[in-house]
């Protein structure tokens, strides 16, 4: 083979991304260290034939301390330097490796789903000796998590223990238990001894038991490329090139999927559609581009497409939403503040976000689940989210690129946390909470005049009494009716129903269930400010989850609200519905209907007045609250 | 397998061209910065590519310390015109005019002065809040771990205790104003991947990487050209006609050459993998190399 057949073929080889985790005394260092050297003395022995005059000197001899070829983790920790991860690069007459190696003792979270995130393919190391040790099984939740398809566990220092079978067998056997609960695809199983080098580069003759591949081997075979997702079309707009004025190349990496020329695609959100009419990648004009090619391409119809927008198949289209779950993986020294609002970039699009609730936090070593309300450095939790925008997103599970985002602090702009997203429940399914609790260190200004002198002018005692029930249920008369019955008493009294406040202070918000938990919470805070001026609430809303209703009573106080149930069945609510508002959900036109796609909590503490008896009813709420 | 599979050189120009777009779309002012080495070529390649057939959106930034090789300026000029880029050429005039240079000043002031301190007052010369450098992960150690956005306060220092978590092809490109980042486009490709892609791509190289016969003086072991008379007579009368190449490129004085046959991209690539394979592998932990381009990263240099 000469030099110029040596370079064509040099070129076809594929990349393979890979991840080492473990600490120096699994003899991660020793491992790589021979991948590298011996690698490379392949390498060359390949080229062998082309030195005719080689000034190349022989190689330290047999007793190379492979781990020096590493650089000295330890000088770079004496000089205060945070190598979170350090990138390594080798190459075989099969295929070129990125090794992404990180150090296992501390802060070992962070590190490794730093490395992690571009990888397919995680080497994991056991002691022969220890089996799998927590540490093994830490790496393992971390590396499915990030949703590494390929995880190879190598259990070395297999000459510490004679070799033996039974030895490996157990520590597979006890794996493969553990990883029953964890989603990896495709676990192989090497034993090997990477001081020794067997059964790294080449099969050792020293286990004739094992039938497998050495580790190399296995590395230059493995299947990756069918990972890639070439069916959901998505291209993440990045950039407009605009040379000219009739020019407009919309470029951007196709994160998955493959488009052509010639193709029907939709912008979104915009659901506009138009025709492929040309694509560039780097190899100049093609008939069609795929990931994770960086392309650019052109339409037929002037459409007007910019950064932060995605271009998929209609038939194939991702979830557009701005009220998710994610596992979380905080990595900020500065534990998460519950009240910040953070930059969020996923993809090509920036937004800001918040999160809603933390729902559990894992613990990496045992997976046991606990119930936390901040994250610390390197505490992973799974987490109910809202953005401003609305994000276009898959799970991270089906999608890797589409699935992850960033989190940015506003102030230091650091990226605080990333995030996985997770298999979508629809939204209306997910637990809203309002968040914006009162920060503790506002401090009211006092008032000269207290509450309790408003109530004896008013001579009342100021409360919220909420009515929820379907729509269509007659709560808006019933509040009403209430209203002018208590008037009529002499007291003080305000209503507050759906329409009043969204039509201004509400205004900007939809009915996704982020943004009604937002609307209540606003109401509830009215609330507490007018009985806090002695007046009393008499509030109207459907509010149909219970824990919304709960976190409103909270906000108000416990002793000054009531709620009361207006129970109707669905068919009255139907045919009293002034709205229509039924006939649009049934059409599809509307969406997150109480009663119709989504599912209404009937309280259980509530004053329940059936609509049979609605002429009863405010008889029957006066008799009960204490005025 | 399919017809789906990417080779490994253009995986690594996706993502150099997916960083590069991304650069371009989020920083307010860019600019490139060129060395007219040839990892330099290969990230303006790239940034072509990325805007094609649009021209390139920000300037190309050359410090000149005014002991480059001559060769590499009429390179620089004669590509500048014919491919009509926005360059910008910026040396420390003061520097110039009271005459710094490695013979007289010694090669670490020269540097510090004529390139460290040249390149930060030109960054802030055009405000430029995202410079790209044609840096690679492979090239020594201390590189390994670095970012692709490598974080800059309003000093330029970089403070490696105190980096940006990297995930995905997700980056972070927040900066307060008077901060910035250095951004590594071809952090992943190593030196044969570099060969690799000027071969494939014909990118032109300033003719000094090809082995020639040029007078050299041998100055402490290392093989330096005389490339114009600044270099002190008693030297350039010590000169003698060698075949040689040189690995890298930049002041002429203290850039060594190595003696070589390798006049084709097929010849050096075929030492490459010889001759330095094993001299790296003899010479495997070099601690003051290191600790300085430590050093150099902190103060403000890539």
């Amino acid at each position: 083979m000469d030099i110029k057949e040596f370079l064509d073929q040099d070129q076809k080889k594929d990349l393979l991304r890979l991840l080492t985790a473990g600490s120096v005394d699994d003899g991660k260092s020793t491992l790589i260290g021979r991948l590298l050297f011996d690698s490379k003395k392949l390498y060359e022995d390949q080229l062998d034939a082309l030195k005719r005059d080689s000034k190349r000197e022989g190689h330290a001899g047999g007793d190379i301390d492979y781990a020096l070829l590493l650089d000295g983790l330890k000088a770079e920790r004496e000089q205060g330097i945070t190598i979170d991860v350090a990138y390594r690069y080798f190459s075989t007459s099969k295929r070129k490796f990125i090794i992404a190696d990180t150090p296992g003792h501390e802060q070992y979270t962070r590190n490794m789903i730093t490395g992690g995130s571009t990888a397919n393919l995680a080497i994991l190391l056991a002691d022969a000796r220890k089996g799998v040790i927590t540490q093994t099984k830490r790496h393992t939740f971390l590396a499915s998590l990030l949703g590494i398809k390929h995880v190879v566990l190598a259990v070395n220092k297999m000459d510490l223990v004679d070799f033996k079978q039974e030895v490996y067998d157990q520590i597979c056997e006890d794996y493969r238990n553990f990883t029953t609960q964890l989603n990896i695809p495709d676990i192989t199983f090497i034993p090997v001894s990477a001081l020794k080098g067997d059964n790294v580069v080449d099969v050792s003759d020293k286990m004739p038991w094992y039938h497998g591949k050495s580790l190399l081997e296995f590395l230059e075979t493995v299947h990756v490329s069918s990972d890639r997702n070439f069916d959901d079309l998505r291209i993440p707009v990045q950039y407009v090139i605009r040379p000219t004025l009739d020019y407009r190349g919309f470029a951007g990496k196709v994160a998955s999927g493959v488009i052509r020329v010639g193709d029907e695609v939709m912008a979104l959100p915009s659901q506009k559609k138009s025709k492929v009419t040309s694509i560039i990648t780097s190899e100049g004009e093609v008939e069609y581009a795929f990931p994770p090619q960086s392309a650019s391409f052109t339409l037929e119809d002037e459409i007007d497409i910019s950064r932060g927008e995605m271009v998929v198949h209609e038939n194939s289209r991702p979830h557009i939403e701005r009220h998710f779950e994610a596992m979380l993986v905080w990595m900020d020294e500065k534990p998460m503040d519950q009240y910040t609002q953070f930059y969020i970039k996923h993809n090509t699009h920036a937004t800001k976000a918040r999160i809603d609730q933390i729902k559990y936090r894992v613990d990496v070593n045992t997976l046991e689940q606990s119930e936390i309300d901040h994250f610390e450095l390197n505490e992973i939790g799974r987490v109910v989210m809202t953005t401003t925008k609305p994000l276009l997103f898959d799970p991270y599970k089906k999608n890797r690129q589409t699935g992850s985002f960033i989190l940015i602090d506003p102030i230091t702009h650091n990226t605080v946390a990333v995030g996985m997203i997770l298999d979508k429940l629809s939204s209306k399914n997910l637990i809203s909470r309002i968040t914006d609790k009162e920060r503790q260190h506002i401090v009211k200004s006092g008032s000269l005049i207290s509450r309790k002198q408003r109530e004896k002018r008013y001579d009342q005692k100021a409360q919220t009494i909420w009515i929820t029930g379907l729509h269509g249920s007659g709560k808006n008369e019933l509040g009403y009716s209430l209203e002018k019955e208590l008037f009529d008493m002499g007291k003080t009294v305000v209503v507050l129903d759906g329409k009043s406040v969204r039509s201004g202070l509400s205004r900007e918000l939809d009915y996704s269930t982020a943004d009604r938990a937002e609307h209540l919470r606003r109401v509830a805070h009215i609330c507490k400010l007018l009985n806090d001026q002695g007046i009393i609430c008499v509030c109207s809303f459907i509010s149909p989850k219970e824990s919304i209703r709960q976190q409103v009573k909270e906000i108000i106080g416990e002793d000054r609200f009531k709620l009361v149930y207006m129970k109707a069945n669905l068919d009255y609510c139907r045919t009293n519905d002034h709205y229509g508002l039924y006939q649009l959900a049934d059409e599809g036109k509307l969406s997150h209907l109480a009663g119709v796609d989504e599912t209404y909590d009937i309280p259980e503490d509530a004053i329940a007045i059936d609509v049979k008896d609605k002429e009863k009813g405010v008889e029957l709420i006066i008799k009960e609250v204490k005025l | 397998m399919n017809q789906y599979n990417l080779n490994n050189l253009r995986e690594l120009e996706a993502e150099s061209i997916h960083i590069i777009r991304e650069v371009a779309a989020e920083f307010e002012n860019p600019v490139m910065l060129y060395s007219i080495g040839k990892d330099s070529s290969v990230m303006v390649r790239l940034a072509e590519k990325a805007f094609a057939p649009g021209k390139v959106p920000f300037p190309l930034m050359h410090i000149d310390s005014k002991w480059k090789f001559k060769e590499m300026v009429e390179f620089r000029d004669k590509y500048a015109e014919e491919k009509n880029w926005d360059l910008i050429v910026h040396y420390n005039k003061k520097g110039f005019e009271e005459g710094v240079g490695p013979f007289s000043h010694g090669s670490k002031v020269h540097t510090d002065i004529m390139k460290t301190q040249a390149l930060l007052a030109g960054l802030d010369k055009y405000k430029f809040d995202a410079a790209f450098g044609g840096a690679r992960r492979d090239e020594e150690k201390s590189r390994a771990k670095e970012r692709i956005y490598s974080f800059r306060d309003k000093y330029h220092q970089w403070d490696p205790k105190n980096q940006r978590p990297e995930l995905w092809d997700i980056y972070n490109a927040k900066v307060h104003k008077g901060e910035s980042i250095r951004v590594f486009p071809i952090s992943n490709w190593t030196e044969l991947d570099i060969w690799q892609y000027i071969r494939l791509e014909n990118i032109p190289i300033v003719p000094l990487y090809y082995a020639k016969k040029r007078p050299i003086v041998e100055m402490d072991g290392a093989l330096v050209l005389v490339d114009d008379d600044r270099m002190p007579k008693e030297l350039r009368d010590k000169a003698e006609m060698r075949m040689v190449r040189f690995r890298t490129l930049g002041c002429y004085p203290l850039t060594g050459a190595i003696e070589s046959e390798a006049d084709t991209i097929e010849k050096i690539v075929e030492e490459m993998m010889t001759i330095t394979l094993s001299e790296r592998s003899t010479r495997v932990i070099d601690f003051d190399q290191e600790a300085s381009m430590e050093q150099k990263k902190r103060e403000g240099y890539f």
